[in-house]
């Protein structure tokens, strides 16, 4: 799986986000947190192969996601759908 | 290959027809662009920018930019999924709502290659149906004609607008047609 890492000062957090290349939501969501010099890890999912997508599918479901994107998963617990500056802002102390 | 220029006047007709308005943020709007120019050159149609492709025409359908769920989204919420389409009151007041995702989820699993399909009774179904290509529809469609202009449409609503007259929605009534044996 071709995961992407973004470096940023605050690492506090372990940050992951599962997007889309052609999505400009997902596009906002990491520069967000590129604004916020948030540290994060990301996958383009719509480039990787079908193996990797079913695992991703796994992975978003089991932590009760709903397949939409961007999916930013926060210390492995918080799972929030979408740009949402506020849950960002909140689970990331920003 | 189509153009970003191409891409924009097929949205700015589409939502002229439907008496819809595209996002008001123009960097928004124009990353929408560009990730539909980006599937159509990928894929060959114009594929929603928002979604995950299975990169199969059959199961893409009805996520083809305008997709089959934009119309109750923008009735519902004045929005569509992507928020590429909205209305008349989302654009002017600028504020953009949050839409969750309408698209059933066997469908969406479908992106993620066949072992991923959703409850394992569905996918056993699916592997039933698949060799005749007659999947159950998931939705149902009906027949409705615009009582203004006698337009007739095939879908699971009526159009919010009517593209030829610009009827209302309330305009369309459903054809009801039922077959007679005698003898």
């Amino acid at each position: 799986m071709n995961i992407s890492k973004v470096s940023g000062k605050k690492n506090k957090h372990k940050v992951f986000v599962y997007a889309l290349s052609t999505c400009v939501w997902c596009k906002m969501t990491k520069q967000y947190l590129s604004d916020n010099n948030i540290e994060y890890e990301y996958v383009d999912v719509d480039l990787c192969n079908e193996e990797d997508k079913q695992k991703i599918h796994e992975t978003i479901q089991s932590k009760g996601g709903m397949l939409s994107y961007p999916t930013t998963i926060v210390d492995d617990k918080v799972l929030i759908t979408g740009f949402r500056k506020d849950q960002l802002k909140e689970a990331l102390e920003i | 290959m189509t153009t970003i220029e191409e891409a924009r006047r097929r949205a700015e007709a589409d939502a002229k027809t439907f008496g819809y308005f595209l996002t008001p943020q123009p960097d928004l709007l124009q990353g929408f662009l560009e990730g539909l120019k980006t599937n159509e050159d990928r894929y060959g149609y114009p594929l929603c920018p928002c979604r995950l492709t299975s990169g199969s025409f059959e199961f893409d359908r009805d996520i083809i930019c305008p997709c089959d769920y934009r119309d109750p989204d923008v009735a519902q919420y004045g929005a569509c999924y992507c928020r590429l389409y909205v209305n008349k009151q989302v654009y002017e007041s600028q504020n953009l709502p949050e839409v969750p995702e309408r698209r059933p989820i066997e469908k969406q699993a479908r992106a993620y290659g066949t072992q991923a399909a959703a409850p394992k009774v569905a996918a056993d179904e699916a592997k039933k149906q698949a060799p005749t290509g007659k999947a159950q529809p998931i939705v149902k469609k009906k027949l409705w004609y615009c009582k203004q202009c006698g337009y007739v449409v095939f879908r699971e609503d009526p159009p919010y607008v009517c593209p030829v007259c610009k009827a209302k929605r309330e305009m369309f009534a459903e054809i009801e047609s039922s077959v007679e044996f005698n003898g």
